[in-house]
């Protein structure tokens, strides 16, 4: 292991540039679901986010040998890039809340918080998990450290992202995101992972994602609409 | 052993396929015979595994862990499985409909097998799938009743059960990570693996995933201050389904983190994760505590009894005595009899009297010969009276706190328990000791239980006392499945007695193999007894 540690010391910064700057591309597309008002735009977006980390596992496998990357690439792409999307867009379109009744399409209004005030937060959340986790120490043979901070940065702002939106589809939207922010962690720290592992934890999602859908279903028969401000009726 | 292990993984399964097709009849029996097999299969593994672990194709591992927290899904499995064939049937207006009891058999075998596989996993990814599965299933379960309240209910779980074990998964690769610097860059992430090079795993890195499994598995055990989903779901769920997630369900998830404690414990030492588990174990025993006073909905205020419990069995393992860990797997089995009996008996109140409101619950021992005193032995247990088995947990747990010098927080672990008692045991004898009202008598029984009858609510005057016999001659419980003395169902009372019994065998002499098996889980999660 020392061997890979001194290559990449000794490395060219394309690599760790390139990983870089596709981990702040992650971060960036976490950014931009405050900003999207369409539940439409938020699944492309989380499309593009899966395709980020789907090159970045290309790019590590071909820098590092490490062939079981290419699968997993090729698999999270398939899933999370792919059938997760058009699974959303599907439940979407048979509710009306794309193409359909215009009232669902716009979520603008569901924020807790208004944009700006929401992307403060996550400003300062992503800084402190940026900073903490640089101050871990935790060194990876496979991406530079800086990927790890930025991922968990990713996670901490998809948490802020479920926080302040109040309907279902962006809520379950931040719950996908959370997962892409902890795969990348899984690239910068656990790339050797065993790929049965992995994707147990892909069709794990996948399970997920139509349990999630299932549910947005439930609620959107019962509340007639994506909000979550009726949910109030448990307390205490 | 190899086969017992195959069959208690491909049983539930293959009769959740099975009720998928087969007639409701049929499946609801299927259903009953799994639970109890399941349950005889659990029991055949705990001689073997008192003395040794039982490794099966690198994938599947049982060690005496594990095989209490099997024994205690198993027990419910059976019990619920029979429960439910009473609750199925008169609940929902003469016989529930076909689509929700297909749903709900399907839905629960898959929970319960989904619940069995965790802790037979050898390895901390396949571990964590598992809890997810089971997150999913019972996520879909607690939608099955078809009210608002159970699609709220629904949501907040999935939604803040996934977010924690979001993080699980993150201590999960953080715990893969501190495994690289020893093992390679690729290997299983078996925890087998990782304890026995525990000693040369990095600190940061152990105690970030430590903490990172707490919070998150914490989420699903339902710790303060990371437990908001679990009193909405425990109350909206269908009782069976309650019941499995306050017993099982919750037990579950402490074992995940059991097992990170194991690791953490022997990479730092134990004073960290004691450390952790303390503080979590302390807020979720205090807030239980004092929310039980006040509930006003029956299934609430179990829930809130599953806190604090689970709140015990934290700051059990902080004490780390050998001890107060035997009452920790004792407190385990004791509570999901314990807790499983309490929710089955509610079910019957609500059941009878139409509604989940204590306010409107009133006569219980009356009305039901039966189910009543048996209700009430399940809440004494729950307040860890004698003879009953939580106490004998509760009173290891607490010697095992002083023998540990924690005289502190046992003291509090005293208190705290004390008050939650006094919470649980003034609701519960108002609702089974006061007479009940004649208004009460009249509520139709088969509404569905999740709305409330508005006529039950305060118009019943607690002095008045009307005998209780014409309860069962009303238009209503007619339709209610053979009356047996006043009890909707005998199916739904065989099972809490059979809970009460259990408890009673922990309470007054556990069995030696139990016994062993519990010596044997402690020095496996506290090797050299420190």
């Amino acid at each position: 292991m020392s061997v890979i540690l001194a290559a990449t010391v000794a490395a060219p910064s394309a690599l760790s540039g390139g990983a870089n700057v596709i981990a702040v591309g992650v971060l960036l597309a976490e950014f931009g679901m405050f900003r999207q008002a369409l539940l439409r735009d938020q699944v492309r977006l989380y499309a593009a986010q899966s395709s980020l980390i789907s090159a970045l596992a290309i790019v590590v496998a071909a820098t590092r040998h490490l062939p079981d990357l290419y699968v997993l690439a090729f698999l999270s792409f398939a899933l999370k890039a792919v059938i997760v999307p058009v699974v959303l867009r599907r439940l979407l379109r048979g509710i009306g809340a794309i193409g359909g009744d215009p009232r669902w399409s716009d979520i603008a209004g569901s924020h807790a918080l208004s944009v700006a005030n929401a992307v403060l937060v996550a400003i300062a959340v992503a800084a402190f998990g940026f900073f903490t986790v640089a101050a871990l120490g935790i060194r990876s043979p496979v991406l530079p450290a800086t990927a790890l901070s930025v991922s968990v940065a990713v996670i901490l702002v998809a948490f802020v992202l479920m926080i302040v939106r109040r309907d279902v589809v962006s809520q379950a939207i931040g719950f996908l995101s959370l997962e892409n922010g902890v795969s990348l962690t899984a690239l910068v720290v656990a790339a050797g992972l065993p790929l049965i592992l992995e994707m147990a934890f892909l069709f794990d999602l996948l399970v997920a994602v139509v349990v999630f859908g299932l549910l947005i279903r439930v609620h959107h028969g019962r509340a007639e609409s994506m909000s979550t401000a009726d949910l109030t009726s448990l307390r205490g | 052993m190899h086969a017992v292990m195959i069959l208690i993984l491909a049983l539930p399964l293959a009769t959740a396929v099975i009720c998928l097709r087969a007639p409701l009849a049929a499946a609801r029996t299927l259903t009953a015979l799994t639970g109890v097999a399941s349950f005889g299969l659990v029991l055949a593994l705990v001689p073997t595994t008192a003395h040794g672990d039982i490794a099966y194709l690198r994938l599947l591992r049982v060690d005496a862990v594990s095989a209490v927290f099997l024994l205690a899904t198993g027990f419910l499995y059976g019990a619920i499985a029979v429960y439910s064939i009473g609750y199925l049937s008169g609940g929902h207006g003469g016989g529930a409909p076909t689509r929700y009891s297909r749903r709900f058999w399907v839905g629960l075998n898959l929970f319960a097998w989904a619940m069995l596989v965790a802790p037979m996993m050898s390895n901390l990814a396949l571990l964590w799938v598992a809890v997810e599965i089971t997150t999913v299933v019972s996520a879909l379960l607690v939608a099955i009743e078809d009210s608002d309240g159970a699609a709220e209910a629904a949501w907040k779980y999935v939604l803040l059960a996934s977010a924690g074990l979001g993080l699980a998964l993150l201590a999960t690769i953080f715990a893969y990570y501190a495994g690289t610097h020893v093992l390679g860059q690729s290997y299983d992430l078996g925890f087998t693996q990782l304890l026995a090079v525990a000693g040369r795993l990095p600190h940061a890195v152990v105690e970030l995933a430590f903490v990172l499994a707490v919070l998150g598995y914490g989420t699903k055990m339902g710790l303060v201050p990371v437990h908001t989903w679990l009193p909405d779901a425990h109350s909206e769920a269908p009782t069976p389904v309650s019941a499995l997630l306050s017993g099982s369900l919750l037990a579950i998830s402490f074992y995940a983190i059991l097992r990170y404690y194991q690791v953490a414990a022997a990479a730092l030492g134990s004073t960290f994760p004691r450390n952790v588990l303390l503080a979590f174990g302390i807020a979720s025993l205090l807030l239980a505590a004092l929310y039980l006073f006040g509930q006003r909905d029956i299934k609430r205020l179990l829930a809130y009894s599953s806190v604090e419990h689970m709140g015990i069995l934290a700051i059990g393992v902080s004490f780390g005595a050998p001890a107060a860990l035997a009452g920790v797997f004792l407190h385990v089995l004791a509570h999901a009899a314990a807790k499983g009996s309490a929710f089955m008996g509610a079910g019957v109140l609500v059941r009878k009297l139409g509604t989940k409101r204590i306010a409107s619950i009133r006569g219980g021992l009356d009305l039901l010969p039966w189910s009543g005193p048996l209700f009430l032995a399940a809440i004494f247990a729950l307040g860890a009276m004698p003879p009953f088995g939580l106490f004998r947990s509760e009173f290891e747990i607490v010697a095992g706190g002083l023998r540990s010098g924690r005289y502190a927080a046992a003291a509090f672990l005293i208190i705290a328990v004390t008050v939650a008692f006094f919470g649980l045991a003034a609701s519960a004898s108002r609702m089974l000791m006061l007479p009940s009202p004649s208004a009460a008598q009249t509520v139709p029984v088969p509404e569905p239980e999740s709305e409330p009858v508005p006529v039950a609510a305060g118009a019943a005057p607690p002095e008045r006392n009307a005998p209780p016999a014409p309860a069962a001659a009303g238009p209503t419980a007619e339709r209610v499945v053979r009356v047996v003395r006043g009890e909707p169902s005998a199916w739904m009372v065989a099972p809490v007695a059979a809970g009460m019994l259990a408890l009673l065998l922990l309470g007054l002499h556990p069995p030696a193999d139990l016994t062993d098996l519990f010596t044997r889980a402690v020095a496996l999660l506290n090797p050299g007894a420190r």
